[in-house]
């Protein structure tokens, strides 16, 4: 299971966060501070999995995050998961951010957040992993876009 | 109304988006707090506004903000209003809100129920896809047991896109509402096959993530599960399985065997390292699992072993970092393997990266021998002065001490050696550890025995220097050592060379800084050496030693006594007073000595953990009855018993002495070995530790190595334990060279000369001999002490409550919740679903405040309480009535099957469980042809495997292959012309469903999974019922899955004027076919009141139970609607009549058929023949499809380019077959089914339904 996914930058400034299980709020934002802090010190050419991070679970629990120029996407997950697995399935899920918003960058993420959380919905749902095909997420996510311009062409032409 | 919309996007225009936001955010940096605070309030306004789309608006820009560490649970109600819109875009935007901020205590949850149950069922697939992610993220056990049911239909929805996320949520569902996992089980099992791949990977995500919690339940799926395994090319699907297997192999050895070989050919084929890593987890937990190996198995550890070490060596972090830790599994069953890459493993040590220095460490700890513990520990020291930052320094330091005292300290040949590393350890700046050190040295020196005279003359050392630990703030977490050192040397003070001196040292003001629980310690450990001294010095006949001694005490100990601390304060009180008497007794020049040291007498025994909870209850005695009358409620709240009883924790390290007065102590004591010597079963520890009681110490007699006791804290330039190091290697060679001397004599006798290899070998293990008699006290544990270790298990795990056996057939009992007609029977909860329903029905009331509703929740349960009493006979009734759903749970299997042969079903237990010992006692790989065929694809299994047992293949694919043979011997006496295009299709069929794994661009597609190019219109089962100027009304007749004499009718009603609604009546004239169900008492005439009220422009809706007897034709009932319309000066009655139009569509119930049951069932030739045809069709063709399955709840079985059959079942059973075949605009429909004038009936209305369009 996943228990959270969290998308923030070099500064710790979130871009999306995604909990799959209840944290206030105050607790959420100590959970970034703090994943922030762990993943923040690493250098870019040591392993990307991260054990301890307190707020979230226990023993079971580990960091996997990418580093993708000025953004890190960490997802916390238990020991159900495979390691390798969901590394890939970050790289999965930013080069379907890459297709969606045509070479991606930090600002479409700053200015789209509905959007990044709805192509993650059809990655990962409820903690566990949807689809891992990119074309089929692709294919899914623009069919509801496609949706959503026409019903809101539907309502400018009334 | 078209200039409210005009103004509303006007407004919009000029109202903020979230990009405005975001940017009007990022402008103001400087006053970022001041500038959301206003654009909270702009919000605020515009969720008061009516407009949706403003509203949807808001509602994005406060997810924005969620995220930003905004509460904004204040606007709970306005997500829900923003959920409910009938719009895809703003639905979402209010899911996307729901799912981020709503959890298990937002009161609000309760009015989605019935929102989300509409978009479950929603025509759109994606308003449905919507609703299930979000409910995924909030789903509560309340909207789990009301949506169970919806969701279990979804899971055989048409579209791919729809099953694979309600088989996803069911693993949500089953955490929260428990009771629904063995209802719903069969179905997801069933999913397993599914044709889709994204929904077959669903499934076994499910069942992995529940078989990991509660592995025994789910051992009978094994043999689908290797199936898969053998033909699955999806490497996600793999890598689930197979982690799953890892969890399985413990429970079942047998299982371990049949895995080892196609496991270890994917470790060969793979390329993908994340699958190649998973193999190799679970090649290591068969390993693991199979205790006495089979011959070949030291092969698969060296294949494993030899790939880790690919892995480790790789420049990839993470895969040396995975590496690593798979390799700390194999060394728990195989150190020798791992052990001989110890330099692989010390390397990693130096990394720069500390995941992977922390994952070496574990390494570490199984890698170490009696020989190189101390090598190892010496290279982990230098770590430890090297290390920057405390973290990966405090890991080192529990690593070390792990190590050494690791399986009661077995690897530790000379305590001195590791009391000094110890000692060494407090020199380390900064370390929360104090106490782990601390707790070392006392267990140590408590149970080592030969080792005191050593510990005490370090811990004297280090209480001397004692300023060197506490110097400054910073090092507060190491002075925990202190602790232990000032009890070792009190309680330990007969060995001490210089007590006078000791005891100088822990009367220091000094001392007065440390923590309260140390001086405590302190003070009383300052009376035993005390004694200690006291007694020297009176055996020297100078009575004005003894004399100073006292007089020092009592110098010093008033300092303790003003201490804020009260143990430290009541201890220093006590034994002031007592010196002060001593010394009255010395100027009378009395012998006290003896007496002083009584106090102090006897040893302490270390005692188990957990010991006293393994203390067996005596029988017959009751725990928790009172003993006494209970006392009343009020004192028990300040007496507050529990406090008492934890301070008096057994914390065996801590001295007690003084808490029993001594000579009650002396006779428990006395009694004690009395009772000790007399009792058989009484483990003694060894033979001295009967001695312990008598005051002399009783190690003379143990040889002590000679070391130099007055070793300074630190030796300049070399660390002390390193003289250890040194020293032992000496002892060793001296050993050796002894060793070799007596074997040289032996060999000389033997004059043989082939000795020689033995002298170069690396010594062995048993060569080693401990330093000095080490003599381990073991732990003390109660008589006849319970066995059970089940005490770590956590009674909270949510996954306690999925412990469910699944191959136990259904029980009558179980089934899930079903939206019944809530208004008129009493539902199962009903204090909380009428309440969920009166709640929505007054949603746009929002004025109404808590209170109020608290007050009408009660009011609402009383009622209910009363009406439920009234209609207990009729609930009885009703849940006969649902028996059913075991039956329908399993439906496709059973439907393709019960018409031929029912008893072949494995549901009872045993037969599960010896259909897996079969399959497990045929150790070769199972494989028919086919299946050698795709795993030749996957992975080259070698020829042997696949020839040799084609019976051993599960039993299921077997008897499908001979009902077809059985079949289609059947078949040919009948229809035979039409059969043979049908045959020939069927053929193609069976092609498709076997090899749908392959993946392939295949060009038929099974059970709906139509790509579409283009959506669907929208389309809506729901029509018009009657409608005047008041209220509308719009119907839907749904059967009832459970009950095959009932279907229900859904209404919603709209309230169309500037009044309010209330009072509302719905009935309906009975026929003799068709009756409304009315509650118990009511006549035949009532009506059923609407369980809600209507506000202007507010719609609802309700559910009214129908039974009918025979559903072969349609029928229409005549009803009528009465209300009262109140404005606010007037209220009037009004009425509408309507008629209910019940079609033999709406006793349809949409079933998935797959495409081997669908051909049987044809094949059978029960069933009757009809055919229709339909002109000037203009629509694509899997549009057609949609809306027959739409309209007329059918689901495609398997549709070739223009040509598609379809399934549908009546509620009562009956079969409904299409076969759906256009060109041009001329669509054709032969069908079939059991009850031809049903068929007829429903064939008109399919053509009905088109000539519409």
């Amino acid at each position: 299971m996943i228990k959270a996914i969290l998308i923030f930058n070099n500064h710790g400034k979130p871009r999306l966060i995604r909990f799959y299980q209840y944290f206030a709020e105050d607790m959420q934002q100590q959970i970034i501070r703090e994943t922030f802090h762990l993943v923040s010190k690493r250098d870019d050419n040591v392993c990307n999995f991260l054990e301890g991070g307190s707020l979230i679970g226990g023993s079971d629990y580990k960091l996997i995050y990418r580093h993708y120029a000025t953004l890190y996407f960490v997802f916390c997950v238990d020991s159900s998961e495979s390691e390798l697995g969901i590394l890939d399935l970050i790289q999965v899920f930013v080069e379907t951010l890459d297709k969606c918003f045509e070479n991606v960058c930090e600002l479409d993420l700053i200015f789209h957040m509905d959007k990044v959380h709805y192509i993650l919905q059809e990655v990962v749902m409820g903690g566990m992993v949807l689809e891992t095909n990119m074309n089929e997420i692709v294919a899914q996510v623009e069919v509801q876009n496609r949706m959503e311009k026409s019903e809101v062409s539907l309502f400018l032409d009334r | 109304m078209a200039l409210k919309i005009v103004k509303g996007s006007i407004d919009r225009m000029f109202d903020k988006n979230l990009q405005d936001l975001v940017r009007g955010i990022r402008n103001h940096k400087e006053d970022e707090a001041k500038y959301i605070s206003t654009c909270i309030d702009e919000i605020k306004q515009e969720l008061k506004q009516d407009n949706i789309a403003v509203k949807a608006n808001a509602v994005c820009k406060l997810t924005y903000l969620q995220m930003l560490g905004y509460d904004v649970s204040w606007a709970a109600f306005n997500i829900v209003e923003v959920m409910s819109s009938s719009k895809f875009t703003y639905k979402r935007i209010g899911y996307l809100a729901a799912s981020q901020c709503f959890h298990e205590s937002t009161d609000v949850i309760m009015l989605t129920t019935n929102q989300i149950r509409k978009d479950l069922s929603s025509p759109n697939q994606y308003d449905t896809g919507v609703a299930l992610t979000g409910l995924s993220c909030f789903v509560t056990p309340d909207l789990a047991r009301d949506l169970a049911n919806d969701i279990m239909t979804l899971m055989s929805h048409t579209k791919p896109y729809i099953r694979k996320k309600a088989v996803l949520i069911m693993y949500k569902v089953f955490l929260k509402y428990p009771e629904s996992l063995r209802p719903a089980f069969p179905r997801l099992k069933e999913k397993l096959e599914d044709p889709d791949p994204g929904v077959q990977s669903a499934a076994v995500n499910v069942i992995c993530e529940l078989a990991r919690r509660n592995p025994k339940n789910y051992l009978s799926l094994a043999p689908l599960f290797f199936k898969l395994m053998t033909s699955s090319t999806n490497n996600w699907v793999l890598i689930k399985i197979i982690k799953l297997f890892g969890a399985l192999t413990p429970l079942e050895p047998r299982l371990g065997k049949k895995l080892i070989e196609p496991l270890t050919n994917l470790i060969h084929s793979t390329s993908a390292m994340s699958l190649l890593y998973e193999c190799v987890n679970t090649v290591i937990a068969v390993l693991i699992s199979l205790s006495s190996g089979m011959p070949n198995h030291s092969a698969s550890i060296q294949l494993c072993v030899q790939k880790l070490r690919i892995l480790i060596e790789d420049s990839d972090q993470n895969l040396k970092y995975l590496g690593l830790l798979a390799m700390s599994k194999i060394l728990k069953t195989h150190p020798k393997s791992v052990q001989s890459h110890k330099d692989l493993i010390l390397q990693c040590l130096d990394d720069k990266d500390e995941s992977i220095r922390l994952r070496a460490l574990d390494l570490l700890y199984g890698m170490v021998s009696k020989k190189n513990l101390m090598e190892i520990v010496k290279k982990l020291m230098l770590h430890v002065d090297k290390a920057e930052g405390t973290t990966y320094r405090d890991e080192l330091l529990t690593k070390i001490i792990d190590i050494c005292s690791q399986s009661n300290y077995q690897y530790i040949t000379n305590f001195e050696w590791y009391i000094s590393i110890l000692v060494e350890l407090t020199r380390l700046e900064g370390t929360r550890h104090g106490h782990l050190i601390a707790s070392q040295m006392l267990d140590v020196a408590i149970r080592v025995r030969a080792i005191r005279v050593f510990a005490v003359a370090q811990m004297a050392t280090l209480l001397d220097n004692a300023h060197l630990l506490t110097g400054n703030m910073q090092r507060m977490g190491i002075c925990e050592v202190l602790y232990a050192a000032a009890w070792i040397c009190g309680e330990f003070s007969e060995h001490l060379e210089n007590p006078m001196q000791t005891l100088e040292a822990m009367l220091r003001p000094k001392v007065a800084t440390l923590p309260g629980h140390i001086q405590a310690v302190y003070v009383q450990n300052a009376a035993k050496l005390f004694a200690t001294v006291l007694k020297n010095q009176e055996g020297n006949t100078d009575s004005t030693a003894a004399q100073e001694t006292s007089q020092l005490m009592i110098d010093r100990l008033p300092l303790f006594v003003q201490s804020a601390n009260l143990e430290v304060q009541e201890r220093a009180s006590c034994i002031l007073q007592l010196v002060k008497y001593i010394q009255k007794l010395q100027q009378k020049d009395v012998e006290v000595a003896e007496e002083v040291c009584a106090l102090f007498a006897g040893e302490l025994n270390p005692v188990a953990p957990k010991a006293q909870k393994k203390v067996p209850v005596p029988e017959g005695l009751d725990l928790d009855a009172w003993i006494n009358e209970p006392p009343s409620e009020s004192e028990s709240e300040d007496e507050q018993p529990k406090a008492i009883f934890a301070k008096e924790e057994p914390k065996h390290s801590r001295p007690r002495h003084t808490e029993v007065d001594e000579k009650e102590l002396a006779r428990r004591r006395e009694a004690r070995k009395q009772e000790q010597a007399n009792n058989p079963f009484y483990i003694k520890a060894s033979p001295s530790s009967q001695k312990a009681y008598q005051e002399a110490p009783g190690v003379e007699h143990i040889p002590v190595v000679q070391i130099d006791l007055s070793v300074p804290l630190k030796v300049p330039g070399l660390p002390m334990s390193d003289q250890y190091v040194k020293l032992e290697e000496e002892r060793r060679q001296k050993e050796r060279a002894d060793k070799k001397k007596k074997e040289k004599k032996k060999r000389k006798e033997k004059r043989s000369g082939r000795g020689r290899k033995h002298d170069s070998g690396p010594e062995s293990e048993e060569d080693i001999t401990p330093a000095h008699m080490v003599d381990i006290v073991t732990e003390e544990m109660p008589e006849n002490a319970l066995p059970s270790d089940d005490d770590d298990k956590d009674p909270n795990d949510p996954h306690k409550a999925l412990d469910i056996d699944l191959d136990k057939p259904l029980a009558d009992s179980e089934k899930l919740p079903v939206r019944a007609h809530r208004a008129a029977e009493a539902p199962k909860s009903p204090a909380e679903d009428g309440e969920a329903e009166n709640a929505a029905s007054q949603e746009p009331k929002k004025k109404s405040s808590k209170e109020k509703r608290e007050k009408k929740k009660d009011k609402d349960r009383d009622r209910k309480k009363s009406k439920e009493e009234k209609k207990k006979k009729k609930h009885k009734h009703e849940e006969k009535g649902e028996d059913l759903l075991g039956g329908q749970a399993d439906e496709p299997v059973v439907q393709s099957e019960e018409t031929n042969e029912v008893a072949a079903l494995p549901t009872s237990t045993s037969a599960e469980v010896s259909d897996l010992d079969f399959w497990l006692s045929n150790a070769p790989v199972p494989s028919n042809t086919q299946e050698a065929a795709t795993v030749a694809e996957a992975a080259p299994v070698p020829e042997a495997a696949s020839g040799t047992a084609p019976d051993s293949e599960p039993e299921e694919p077997k008897d499908t292959e001979m009902e077809e043979t059985k079949s289609s011997k059947h078949k040919k006496k009948k229809q035979k012309k039409e059969k043979e295009e049908k045959e020939k299709k069927k053929k193609k069929k069976h092609h498709h469903h076997h090899h749908h794994s392959d993946g392939g661009g295949e060009e038929s597609v099974q059970n709906g999974t139509v790509e579409e190019e283009e959506p669907l219109p929208p389309m809506s089962n729901y029509c018009l019922l009657a409608e005047n100027s008041y209220i509308k009304m719009v119907y839907d007749i749904q059967g009832n899955l459970q009950d095959g004499s009932q279907v229900v009718v859904s209404v919603i009603f709209e309230n169309k004027c500037d009044s309010f609604l209330k009072s509302m009546e719905f009935n309906v004239l009975d026929s003799l076919n068709s009756k409304l169900q009315r509650p118990e008492g009511s006549g035949p005439h009532d009506g059923l009141t609407v369980p809600f009220q209507l506000p202007p422009g507010v719609s609802n809706e309700a559910r009214f139970v129908f039974t009918v007897q025979s559903i072969v034709m349609p029928q229409k009932l005549k009803g009528t609607l009465t209300f009262i319309v109140k404005n606010e000066d007037s209220s009037t009655h009004e009425k509408l009549d309507f008629k209910l139009h019940f079609t033999c569509t709406s006793y349809l119930i949409t079933t998935p058929c797959y495409s081997d049951a669908f051909a049987k069932l044809l094949e059978s030739g029960d069933l009757k023949c009809s055919s229709v045809r339909l002109e000037g069709v203009i629509m694509p063709f899997h549009h057609l499809l949609a809306r027959i399955c739409f309209h007329h709840h059918f689901s495609v079985v398997e549709r070739i380019d223009s040509c598609a059959s379809m399934y549908s079942r009546s509620i009562q059973g009956h079969h409904v077959c299409l076969l759906v075949k256009t060109s041009g605009q001329t669509v054709s429909i032969d069908a079939k089914c059991d009850e031809p004038t049903l068929l007829g009936n429903v064939l008109d209305e399919i053509k009905q339904t088109f000539s519409q369009c």
